[in-house]
């Protein structure tokens, strides 16, 4: 499964393995501002740096992506070179003498903070990365207090917030072009690239076209990687903040897993602290009516996701149907799905039809939960906290209303949730904790790690093979592994054995299955698909953003892996202490069952409501 | 044939003297790779694109690069404004550029040559593709050339888009590849990575001309000619305020007073030595040698007589550049602008001084903090025409 990278050459990391195989040594003598060291032969100035503390400005650079050494603020001077050379693209092959913060390297990266400052238009506190924005952060440290090559005063672009997730303002943008590499190596989706020469050079999607006709999965995560505010996410908290101070309104927020592990970074704290009991109680004082718990849904949607997988199967197997579809893929990204929708329409059958949790959840909140509190599902107001831009075009989808109405109202991101808490002028880490509302107040730790990548995998699992065998999943604890950690794509296989009777059809299965997180990797798997190589393959996660939910495009900034992996680190460990683990033990989700989706799940109702359709999108666009 | 095709009658010490076709060729063939590379280094040929590095080490380094494939390219996207001297050498002496080649790829182990052709030039293109046609028929190009069974390599030829940043030799390989033409980080050199990632050697038109006279005659010969630390004969293209404009072979040395008498140039204000990149001399420094060691060109020399107002020659490289740039990174795309406004605001009086030299600072920093070759010459008129010609523009108001 060796993906083939296809950037620049000049801009793919600098491969150490290579300089290694020549057989110098794997070590070299450098002295770093007059500090000798041995250092790892072919590590780059910046990483080298960062071992030891020192820090050097960055703004093209980002650990998720390949290099650039576009925008030139790393620069470092070295020893015998008349240039001035870029941290993040030199490995250190030779002994040589490098100084970081010399006077020739200090001007040279106070003028290149000065010429990017001169074509950056907007003034910062009126801007959604106030306080959190890397080019303000560079002016700080370069001191400028003047625009000393002046500055521009009129916008030359038109703000494009056609979609509902992206907002892209070019008049903030500085070219790094993260948002290029990110759209193109990262993901694989290729909706953003420089256009023109020179200083008429400007990042654009095909032809100008508005980001809402191109073939944009909004996934957001040119977002999190953009260093100002060229890219935003599309915020609705007025028109929330418009229904909770409605009193007509019935304002309900459902909360996804994720965002309560990473809330607490846009409050100053460390990743991987879990603010769940705190969120809940920010909510209810800014004036949600209800808060529920999307953890429920998410045992709702391994309910219907996992006896449609045992469906197909039986209808695969018992049935010999040739028309069922396997392995089926997950459809709770809603980044994945739009990606599958325009880069493999022809595929859509394999992608399971259970809607999202997100979506579920708006359905059952607009039609059970209205009926059984009596309020008129018009007054309903549902607002989705995700850690997902995605979500937001995911809600406004015209189909996602099998309630009869607008079965989710809004998506909110993380980021935008934090400051509503701020303007409502609450210290989210201070305050009491509590617990989610009743009726939907119960989730199972199954629901909890679709967070992170591997999660719908694990929680499907522990499902599916308990339904088949009548036996909780043969892993400690009922830690399924093989499902979890960051590497992109990761396969493994559950036994089927002694099978109850109604699954006997499956005795002796190889359960086999795979999960991938981020676009790239979902590509490499369909192709997969494509070339016949998952044959005998039966279920397949796959998650839009890399690390999954967790790295999702509206989550805090800044991302990387180490920070992914510490939010899915709190996410687990509050799976482990959870009471309930597997979601058909969730007695809400019996509950539901028994008085509502009374023909089980994947009948009648359940389809009505739970089940949805996709669009045939491909690549080109009228 | 067609008229542009025909040779001129031209003199010169090397690129323009006698040449027996397909002669360097066969012997180079005969010849061991290693002895090739020590006669180049002993020729101390340097590359004629402008940078000048030596031949021998680029070669060398790809030579000794363990890989399963390399690359020759010859480029000849001869953008720089005012040269034009590849253009007589592939319309009048292809078979100089493309054995060239054949000897560059034997030497290194390429099996495959590329011509990357400016579009300006495409009307070269069927000419340079016959003269290749021709090769292979004689057996001097394709498989087993000259008899040698362990030698093939053939030559194609691609054509830019007219951009003057894929002259600079990493933007040339992302423009073959199918990127944007922009530069590349440096290192890895092409020398290691270069097209496709293979080890690739890029030479100038005038470089891989040159490498066959070096072979029939050998580098003691060809070191002869020139100041030593520039050895061999240069190629001028000679334009502006002159009587007898054109391409002159002349040796590496010549003072700008010679040449300018040569090229019956009179009255002259100052010279544009190496392009828009390059560097302004006034009247004042006429005695200086055109050499690495002194004022270095790719070629282009460009005289302006007394009647041009330098503020107007300064606009025009500053308005080049402003749309050459590649807008890859920040001092290059944005500091040419700043700099092409100072011009504006010299020439409309409302200018400080103080912001002028300010804006000479900047033009430093773009020197070192460019990434390639572009960002870190073009500030080079603006600084050198505004101190070598204060007078003429700070008083001229």
């Amino acid at each position: 499964m060796k993906k083939e990278l296809r950037s620049p050459v000049s801009q793919r990391p600098f491969n150490a393995e290579n300089i290694n195989k020549t057989g110098i040594g794997a070590e070299v003598s450098i002295e770093l501002n007059g500090k000798k060291l041995r250092v790892p032969l072919g590590r780059s100035i910046l990483d080298i740096c960062r071992d030891n503390n020192i820090h050097i400005p960055t703004l093209c650079y980002h650990e998720d992506l390949c290099i650039a050494g576009n925008c030139r603020m790393c620069l470092v001077e070295v020893e015998g070179m008349k240039n001035l050379q870029t941290a993040c693209s030199y490995p250190v092959t030779s002994p040589v003498k490098i100084k970081t913060f010399s006077n020739k390297v200090r001007k040279a990266r106070k003028h290149i903070v000065d010429l990017m400052l001169s074509e950056h238009y907007g003034e910062c506190y009126s801007c959604v990365r106030n306080n959190n924005c890397e080019l303000q952060r560079l002016a700080r440290e370069y001191g400028i207090d003047s625009y000393e090559f002046g500055h521009v005063c009129e916008p030359r672009f038109e703000v494009d917030d056609s979609s509902h997730a992206v907002v892209r303002d070019m008049d903030k943008c500085i070219l790094c072009r993260r948002c290029v590499r990110t759209c193109i190596d990262l993901q694989e989706v290729g909706v953003l690239e420089a256009v023109n020469r020179g200083y008429d050079t400007k990042i654009s999607t095909f032809m100008d076209t508005p980001l809402n006709d191109v073939i944009c999965i909004n996934c957001g995560q040119c977002i999190n990687r953009c260093p100002t505010a060229a890219l935003h996410a599309n915020d609705p908290s007025d028109q929330i903040w418009k229904a909770i101070e409605d009193p007509s309104k019935h304002v309900i927020l459902q909360t996804a897993p994720s965002p309560r592990a990473s809330i607490g970074e846009e409050f100053g704290l460390p990743p991987g602290n879990s603010m769940t009991g705190q969120l809940n109680t920010a909510a209810r004082m800014i004036g949600f009516d209800r808060v529920f718990d999307t953890n429920f849904s998410a045992d709702l949607t391994i309910m219907e996701e996992g006896t449609e997988l045992l469906g197909r199967l039986k209808k695969a197997i018992v049935d010999k149907d040739k028309s069922v579809m396997l392995p089926q893929f997950t459809s709770c990204s809603p980044g994945w799905v739009k990606f599958i929708e325009h880069f493999y329409p022809e595929k859509l059958d394999y992608l399971s039809t259970a809607k999202s949790p997100q979506q579920m959840f708006g359905a059952v909140l607009k039609t059970f939960y209205a009926e059984e509190s009596g309020i008129d599902p018009a007054d309903i107001v549902t607002v989705a906290l995700m850690p997902c831009a995605a979500k937001k075009f995911e809600c406004n989808r015209p189909e996602m209303n099998s309630s009869g109405f607008k079965d989710v109202d809004y998506g909110l991101t993380t980021r935008e949730m934090a400051k509503m808490i701020r303007e409502a002028g609450l210290v989210l880490p201070e305050l009491p904790k509590s617990s989610f509302d009743d009726p939907f107040g119960e989730a199972s730790g199954a629901g909890l790690i679709f967070g992170s990548t591997g999660g719908v995998m694990e929680a499907a699992l522990r499902t599916v093979y308990e339904l088949v065998t009548g036996r909780p999943v043969p892993f400690k604890d009922l830690n399924i592994e093989a499902c979890r950690g960051m590497k992109g794509i990761k396969e493994a296989s559950v036994k089927l054995e002694n099978c109850i009777e109604e699954f006997s059809f499956l005795e002796g299965t190889d359960l086999k299955f795979i999960v991938a997180h981020g676009t790239a990797n979902a590509k490499v798997v369909m192709d997969m698909l494509i070339k016949g190589e998952l044959e005998g393959y039966h279920f397949v996660e796959i998650m839009a953003c890399p690390g999954g939910c967790i790295g999702g495009g509206g989550q805090p900034i800044p991302t990387s892996e180490s920070i992914r992996k510490l939010r899915a680190k709190a996410i687990y460990e509050e799976d482990g202490a959870s009471a309930v683990r597997k979601s058909h033990e969730n007695p809400k989700i019996k509950y539901i069952y028994e008085k509502y989706f009374t023909d089980g799940p994947c009948g009648k109702i359940s389809h009505k409501l739970l089940h949805t359709k996709y669009t045939k999108r491909g690549k080109f666009i009228n | 044939m067609n008229k542009l095709f025909e040779r001129k009658n031209r003199t010169g010490p090397v690129l323009f003297s006698e040449y027996e076709k397909g002669s360097a060729v066969k012997k180079a063939l005969l010849t061991d790779r290693d002895d090739i590379l020590l006669e180049i280094r002993e020729s101390g040929l340097r590359g004629r694109g402008g940078a000048g590095f030596p031949v021998s080490v680029k070669w060398m380094l790809t030579a000794a690069a363990n890989s399963p494939q390399k690359f020759v390219i010859c480029n000849a996207d001869e953008g720089e404004p005012g040269t034009f001297k590849d253009r007589v050498l592939l319309s009048e002496y292809p078979e100089l550029v493309l054995e060239g080649m054949i000897i560059a790829g034997y030497t290194v182990g390429a099996r495959k040559g590329i011509i990357y052709l400016r579009a300006e030039y495409s009307y070269i293109k069927d000419f340079l593709q016959s003269k290749i046609e021709e090769m292979r028929s004689d057996g001097n190009l394709g498989k087993n050339i000259c008899g040698r069974k362990d030698f093939d390599f053939d030559i194609s030829i691609r054509l830019g888009s007219g951009a003057y940043v894929c002259g600079e030799e990493t933007a040339l390989i992302e423009s073959l590849e199918g990127h944007r033409g922009e530069p590349r980080n440096r290192p890895p050199f092409p020398v290691n990575t270069g097209y496709l990632g293979f080890p690739t050697v890029v030479n100038n038109v005038e470089t891989l001309a040159s490498v066959p006279h070096i072979i029939n005659k050998g580098g003691e010969w060809y070191h002869k000619f020139g100041t030593g630390k520039s050895s061999g004969s240069k190629l001028f293209s000679v334009s502006g305020d002159c009587r007898y404009p054109g391409v002159y072979e002349l040796q590496w040395g010549i003072t700008i007073k010679e040449l300018l008498d040569l090229c019956g140039a009179e009255n002259t204000k100052a010279v544009q030595i190496g392009g828009a990149s390059g560097i302004c001399i006034p009247e004042s420094e006429f005695s200086r040698q055109i050499s690495f060691e002194d004022a270095s060109t790719g070629g282009s020399v460009m005289v302006f007589n007394k009647n041009r107002k330098m503020i107007d020659v300064l606009q025009n490289f500053m308005e080049f550049f402003t749309e050459e740039s590649c807008g890859q990174c920040t001092p290059c795309r944005i500091g040419n602008v700043k700099l092409l406004e100072g011009v504006n605001m010299i020439r409309n009086n409302e200018y400080s001084l103080e912001y002028i030299e300010k804006l000479k600072e900047l033009g430093e920093t773009m020197k070192i903090a460019s990434k390639c070759g572009l960002g870190q010459t073009s500030p080079n008129p603006f600084i050198s025409i505004l101190n070598n010609f204060k007078d003429e523009i700070f008083g001229m108001n």
